[in-house]
């Protein structure tokens, strides 16, 4: 059987490389999915930790976390719709109306 | 009247409300008024407040099988977000008259924010404060970026949504790392796991991790890049609600988790809350002093007020609590009145945007000008208005903790912070030189007649920044009473203490006094 240790580090793996694509890509469709990369890391824990104490507890949860991340992603594509119907691009670098 | 439906019974009013707000806009003409939408969202705003009110009779009440518990606290904090939307409809019902905007759903989308918000409030399971925290969140993302057309207004909107995202994926980190080291996700029951946990360092990690996402809601330093920009793009009266009463929600459940889910570990975060306090007030108020854009320098502003309510956070429980319920209600009033007078002022199009616009503004319209320069100086803090005993209860409540050190860096802060504030009191009371008046004839300032209920949500706010300045008694009864509903009960407390909270909890409690004997000895 394979040790709980090992989900977990497999999680915080991927957790980190969502938070490093987060800061470091440029497109924001790239960045959203990083976000989701990240709330799929947070599921895997869920899964893990539920087996590791035997509940269904943890399970539960990633049904919430999925469901609200549907509906997260039904806005955040609107949003990232508009922002190209105004500026005609995608890049973060370039959506910098307002600065200091 | 049965215990779910009572404890929910605010939430149920509003969102009933806000589907009734959003069936209802498609069967009105598209040229006609949406105004009457408008007044069913107030009304049923004021619903929600005199529910929230009559549950304040029923001492606590657990629903949900234990994942709602309505108190004191959750009561004081959704009486806070039911009166934030309730000036915050009345200043923006003709705010959309004469444009072609989607006024209705505006309305419903307050409405469905305000629902998240008081959802987080009561709620006292992390995947309750998870849903919560996204019914008000996707509802603010929306609002953020209200005005289609304008690019600044759409960028503000990606950005709010990318990083309040961001943070989300944080504060579930934590929730799992929290069920991982203590096997539940219910605070009271962290709280009890975190004495027989195997990984305490796990735990603190897994705190760490919520306190990073609910420090992106609300805006505290290193946290606060996204404020700015948001606050500046956001239409004015979205931003009034969006700077409070989130916030509020968002400073609820930090107090519950932290006071209540992790109180063995208050002296590991109060450290951290320290850090987060002195940042967030320092950097908060410098960002302030370089801005030109007075939303701006209000969101610069917001992240200072969020600093000052982080020190409470490094007190004692008690006095803790209470000052952070009091300073979080005087906060919501004064902001949510500034921004509800730059709504006034600048009107739908937001010409009216630099400090140099807000020039003259007295002579043009005397009495916005004083009332914004009412709440202004509520602000910096000036005694007889509510952000002055906001300020004196959480320092004093620092200093009794021995947090000495925050106090002095506050008050050398509020002291940056007049400067800022007073640069736009200056601007509003001194007349335009004669070259601009001539170069830009005066047509940036709306020159709309503010409405009735426009004047009626300012007055609410006016009254009650001045009633917590004057005579704030009443609502410290109500916040030491948020603050005794949120300190851990006896059972949860080690041996030598318990017997000496027991007693503090019997006298302040009487009719709650009995069941937590009961659940102390089982």
């Amino acid at each position: 059987m394979v040790p709980i240790a090992y989900y977990l580090v497999l999680a915080a793996i991927l957790f980190s490389i969502g938070v490093a694509a987060f800061l470091i890509k440029r497109n924001v469709v790239t960045i959203f999915m990083s976000i989701e990369l990240m709330l799929n890391a947070v599921n895997l824990t869920f899964v893990a930790f539920a087996h590791m104490w035997h509940q269904v507890q943890g399970q539960i949860f990633v049904f919430f976390v999925m469901v609200v991340a549907a509906a997260e992603a039904a806005v955040g594509l609107a949003i990232i719709i508009a922002i190209f119907r105004t500026r005609q691009t995608l890049n973060v670098d370039q959506i910098n109306l307002m600065k200091l | 009247m049965n215990p779910n439906v009572l404890a929910l019974l605010p939430e149920i009013i509003l969102t009933l409300t806000g589907v009734l707000v959003m069936v209802a806009e498609p069967c009105l003409a598209p040229t006609a008024s949406r105004k009457p939408l408008g007044w069913l969202a107030v009304l049923g705003t004021l619903a929600a407040g005199a529910a929230s009110w009559y549950q304040l009779a029923f001492g606590t009440i657990s629903a949900f099988s234990g994942t709602i518990q309505v108190d004191a606290f959750s009561i004081f904090f959704q009486l806070l977000i039911a009166a934030v939307a309730l000036v915050t409809l009345l200043g923006s019902l003709d705010f959309f008259e004469g444009n072609a905007s989607h006024a209705g759903e505006y309305f419903a989308l307050s409405l469905f924010a305000a629902v998240g918000m008081m959802f987080m409030a009561c709620s006292v399971e992390l995947l309750m404060v998870f849903i919560g925290l996204e019914i008000s969140s996707i509802s603010t993302y929306i609002l953020a970026g209200f005005r289609k057309g304008q690019a600044t207004g759409s960028e503000s909107s990606i950005k709010y949504f990318l990083l309040g995202s961001f943070a989300t994926a944080f504060f579930l980190y934590g929730v799992a790392l929290a069920y991982g080291a203590t096997g539940s996700t219910t605070i009271s029951a962290i709280a009890q796991g975190l004495g027989a946990s195997a990984t305490p360092r796990m735990a603190f990690l897994a705190l760490a991790m919520i306190i990073i996402g609910l420090g992106f809601k609300v805006s505290a330093a290193p946290f606060h890049v996204w404020t700015p920009d948001v606050y500046q793009g956001a239409p004015a009266p979205v931003v009034g609600m969006m700077s409070t009463a989130p916030k509020a929600a968002a400073f609820a459940v930090l107090l519950r988790i932290t006071f209540s889910g992790f109180p063995e570990m208050h002296h590991r975060w109060a450290i951290l809350m320290w850090i987060l306090a002195a940042l967030s007030m320092t950097i908060g108020n410098l960002g302030a002093l370089l801005q030109k854009d007075v939303k701006r320098m209000l969101a610069y502003s917001s992240i200072a007020h969020a600093g000052y309510l982080l020190v409470a956070f490094t007190a004692l429980p008690r006095e803790g609590i209470s000052a952070a319920c009091f300073y979080t209600a005087a906060y919501a009033a004064m902001n949510v009145g500034a921004f509800a007078v730059i709504t006034q002022v600048s009107g739908y199009s937001e010409q009216a945007r630099s400090i140099e616009d807000f020039t003259g503004l007295a002579l043009r319209r005397p009495l916005l000008a004083g009332t914004l320069s009412f709440f202004l100086l509520s602000l910096i803090g000036i005694p007889f208005t509510g952000g002055f005993f906001g300020k004196f209860y959480v320092f004093t409540a620092a200093m009794h903790a021995g947090h000495a050190w925050i106090a002095v860096i506050g008050l050398l802060n509020s002291g940056v912070a007049c400067f800022y504030y007073l640069r736009l009191l200056a601007a509003l009371y001194t007349r335009r030189s004669q070259a601009r008046e001539l170069a830009q004839p005066d047509h940036v300032l709306s020159h709309r007649h503010v409405s009735l209920p426009a004047e009626a949500g300012l007055t609410l706010a006016v009254a009650a920044t001045l009633i917590l300045g004057i005579m704030p008694g009443p609502i410290v009864a109500l916040a030491e009473r948020a603050g005794l509903a949120t300190i851990p009960a006896p059972h949860l407390l080690a041996p030598p203490d318990r017997d000496q909270a027991a007693s503090l909890w019997c006298t302040q409690h009487p009719d709650e006094c009995n069941t937590h004997v009961d659940t102390a000895n089982r």
